[in-house]
């Protein structure tokens, strides 16, 4: 399939930064879109991160494309245990990203493409983004049957989401992002977004779940790029800018200095589960040991991502209560994170009595804890 | 009340000495004419007085602000409060964040428009807190000269003015006002300064730093001690060239102001089971026995076996060697490969030879250990370390895979170093610290010079029960199977 040319080109940003691209017809707003070379999600958020704190969007406008390799993406203010299937993500090796801005959890893969608006804060304008990218479409296939709803999300055939929508404002700019699935495995992302929790209690925003559809799935001839290739097609004219791609690489410091430590930063546990609203998980299980079975409850307080308060309760006298006490003492203030509490849990048990019975019976609490996490 | 007189009476010199410098001085005026007279500027009370308490007891009255929240945009009028990131009682500056709102998928960073001290917060988190309605009470330092702004009112022809504003202030050259008027009062352009803030905000250090470059002197310090670079060298007031007499210059001090500030965290998770663990082990008596190994022999053998292990998936290093070796010498040996109960009444000799290597991750220090080496090849051993090291560099280690070890080595050396002293593992009764490879020349049995693959080991063991010629004895077992592998195979099982 021949795609319609367009000319890409890897220029530094820091000239674009100072000089606005005009238009033809001498407008005084400037347009400028750009593409990501990387498909880490954690350097395509810190390339939103670094065009929202140091890029002048006063006169200028600035559409970003960018794909991801797959990944769990959670609002800002999102509970992850809440949204997703942690464990299910660890064992496909699906990365977790908690972005900037606000909205519900969705799951990104090389099949679903990321379109972000920047502009001056007083420009902010969700709708007419999402009209832009719909007439884009029609413009490449006239007989979609798709529609912008009042909650910014876009349908096919009036039941199906095919893009979901969030934003973030600050002080001088403001951005609005929305995903559109192409080709996306939905298997996977129905799997991965659905959480196993029982007994958890926050204040986060929690998701609305929706039926989603791949626009491939209406029709087979679509690919990402000639999408992307459309909305930037559609961007361009309403922008009076040339058709032009500026492909960057999120990695170059010399292009957007400082860039590497927002990757960073978006990448550590801090972020990524700390920034947690505070929530508390009262749940039960079974453990099976020799031939009985006990039940276990716990009652843990987390905040900051940090086991504020936790007990646990069994089987009268399975385990030393001094032993028990110890383990509570130890998970309190420690992170909710699965290796943490097994590096916590072995580390301790070599100052307790070398009894082999014991040490089964505590990997066995122990295990089951952090399949909590 | 008649030093807070003095106070007021030293400023009212300060803007006299100033106003003849400058034209400008109607802010001045409109300071002394304010309804609020104890509040004084700081930084010239610090200079005549040096009492640093004073500071605390007099409590700047200045104006409380109510911060109103801004229009968001798209007609929405109420949001949802999600995260503070200050608190009643802590400064701000002009756009510093104060908070994290959301409303309907839009996650809006509300900054401040003031210099000041925050006194009151008007919602809890989860609040639903609404537009135009005050958000913050600020408490503005009136020395600074601010006056307040607008009310902010909800329609959007007044939030467009309230921006143009905020670009007015602060667009090209970012500054808060405090900034601006010693600026002025130095009679800088505040074009011609460099800004080292966000955004290339110009800060009060900026402005005292061009003013040090001017004058070739430092300004006293101002309360916030901000950090003041000393003078280079270039700039320091030269020896007379008369005096030739006095060669050394004499050093001028500086007060140098560091503003950094200590910062205390509590020990918590796995660092809290380290600090349990380590003070446990250090009831143990611990001897330390090093040695210098050869491994010229084994650095050539492993060469030759890379290519044939890397064909069957498994990336051999040093370590499964090291960890075969101590397996045999251990089953010689048995007693380093013991635990000792608590009450020091009986030693258990293991069957398992699980050997713990230590393991450096963002956790910290973890020992997961190869389980039975005693029954392993070292092809096995090779791949069961390529399975934990790929476990451990993913955080993803089980319990099974850290608990158990019953003697451990760290090879401490892939970092650096040549002899350590090992901390043995409780329930342990010996550790192994492996130094960096070296080449050094070393003479061979005819007394020539040769080139030597070098690398130390430090042991220690547990003096309880291990005494120093065990210890010794099995190090030799060890190091003659290292530097002559070929022995390995008479007592591999």
């Amino acid at each position: 399939m021949v795609l319609q040319s367009s000319f890409k080109s890897c220029l530094p940003l820091s000239c674009l930064l100072r000089t606005p691209r005009a238009g033809f017809g001498g407008t005084a707003s400037g347009g400028l879109i750009i593409q990501s070379l990387s498909n880490d999600v954690y350097q395509n958020l810190a390339v939103e991160d670094w065009i929202h704190d140091h890029m002048n969007l006063e006169n200028r406008h600035v559409l970003f494309l960018w794909r991801n390799s797959p990944a769990v993406v959670i609002g800002r203010h999102q509970n992850p245990w809440q949204e997703c299937n942690l464990q299910l993500m660890r064992q496909k090796n699906i990365k977790l990203a908690r972005r900037r801005s606000g909205g519900g959890t969705v799951y990104h893969d090389l099949g679903n493409i990321n379109l972000t608006f920047f502009t001056a804060r007083k420009k902010y304008e969700r709708m007419e983004n999402l009209k832009l990218v719909v007439k884009a479409l029609k413009a490449l296939r006239p007989q979609l049957n798709i529609h912008v709803t009042d909650r910014y999300d876009i349908l096919l055939d009036g039941q199906y989401k095919i893009s979901g929508t969030a934003a973030k404002l600050g002080r001088t700019t403001a951005y609005h992002h929305c995903t559109l699935l192409c080709n996306a495995n939905k298997f996977l992302l129905s799997s991965v977004l659905k959480s196993p929790y029982k007994g958890l209690k926050s204040n986060a925003t929690p998701s609305v779940p929706a039926s989603v559809k791949n626009l491939f799935e209406e029709d087979p001839s679509l690919t990402c790029e000639m999408l992307l290739d459309a909305i930037a097609e559609e961007y361009a004219t309403q922008h009076r800018i040339d058709h032009h791609i500026t492909l960057i690489d999120p990695t170059d410091e010399t292009v957007l200095p400082g860039i590497n430590d927002k990757s960073k930063e978006l990448q550590t546990w801090e972020w990524v589960y700390g920034k947690t609203p505070k929530f508390s998980v009262s749940t039960c299980f079974n453990m099976i040991y020799k031939d009985s079975v006990l039940d276990v409850k716990v009652d843990m307080d987390v905040k900051h991502g940090r086991i504020e308060a936790c007990d646990i309760d069994l089987p009268q006298q399975w385990l030393p209560p001094a032993l028990c006490s110890e383990l509570v003492k130890s998970l309190t203030g420690s992170k909710f994170c699965p290796n943490e509490t097994t590096a916590l849990s072995s580390t301790l048990l070599r100052t307790c009595p070398q009894d082999y019975e014991l040490h089964r019976k505590w990997n066995l609490l122990c295990e089951n804890m952090t399949m909590l996490m | 009340m008649k030093l807070l007189k003095d106070a007021h009476l030293l400023y009212i010199n300060r803007i006299k000495r100033v106003c003849v410098h400058h034209v400008r001085s109607c802010s001045s005026i409109r300071f002394i004419k304010s309804k609020y007279a104890c509040v004084f500027d700081k930084s010239a009370f610090n200079f005549s007085h040096q009492h640093r308490f004073f500071r605390t007891s007099a409590v700047s009255r200045g104006q409380i602000v109510q911060f109103k929240l801004s229009d968001i945009g798209e007609g929405i009028t109420e949001v949802t409060v999600k995260e503070w990131y200050i608190k009643e009682g802590d400064s701000v500056s002009q756009f510093d964040s104060i908070c994290e709102v959301q409303s309907d998928k839009a996650s809006v960073t509300i900054t401040s428009r003031y210099d000041g001290v925050i006194r009151k917060l008007h919602y809890n988190l989860d609040e639903i807190a609404y537009v135009g309605k005050p958000l913050v009470d600020i408490e503005i330092d009136a020395s600074k000269g601010v006056a307040p702004e607008e009310d902010v009112v909800e329609t959007p022809a007044m939030s467009h003015e309230e921006h143009t504003h905020q670009e007015i202030k602060g667009h090209k050259t970012l500054a808060t006002p405090a900034v601006r008027r010693l600026a002025m009062e130095n009679n800088i352009k505040l074009s011609e300064v460099i800004g080292t803030g966000k955004d290339n905000r110009i800060l009060k250090e900026d402005i005292l730093n061009f003013l040090a470059k001017q004058t070739g002197a430092i300004l006293p310090p101002s309360p916030k001690a901000e950090i003041i670079a000393p003078l280079s060298k270039s700039e320091t007031v030269p020896t007379a060239p008369k005096d030739k007499a006095r060669k050394i210059p004499i050093p001028i001090s500086r007060p140098i102001v560091f503003s950094g500030k200590d910062k205390t965290e509590p020990v918590t998770g796995f660092h809290k089971a380290m600090v349990k663990t380590m003070s446990a082990a250090l009831k143990i008596p611990h001897f330390g026995y090093c040695d210098e190994i050869d491994l010229t022999h084994l650095v050539q053998l492993r060469e030759e076996l890379k290519p044939l292990a890397q064909s069957r998936g498994i990336k051999l290093s040093f370590m499964p060697f090291f960890i075969k070796a101590a397996s045999l010498g251990l089953l010689q040996y048995p007693i380093l490969n013991a635990s000792l109960d608590e009450s020091c009444q009986n030693v258990t000799y293991k069957a398992s030879h699980n050997i713990g290597v230590a393991m450096d991750t963002e956790q910290g220090l973890i020992v997961p250990n190869v389980k039975n080496v005693q029954v392993s090849s070292i092809f096995e051993i090779a791949s069961e370390l390529n399975r934990l090291q790929a476990l451990g560099s993913a955080g993803q280690l089980g319990t099974n895979d850290l608990t158990g070890g019953t003697f451990t080595l760290s090879n401490i050396g892939t970092i650096g170093g040549t002899y350590a002293k090992a901390v043995i593992l409780p329930p342990e009764v010996a550790i192994g610290a492996l130094g960096k490879i070296q080449v050094l020349p070393r003479f061979n049995g005819k007394g020539e010079v040769f080139k030597a693959q070098i690398m130390n080991v430090s042991w220690s063991a547990d003096h309880r029960i291990i005494d120093g010629a065990t210890m010794a004895r099995f190090s030799n077992l060890w190091k003659s199977y290292l530097e002559n592998p070929a022995s390995m195979l008479l007592d591999l099982k």
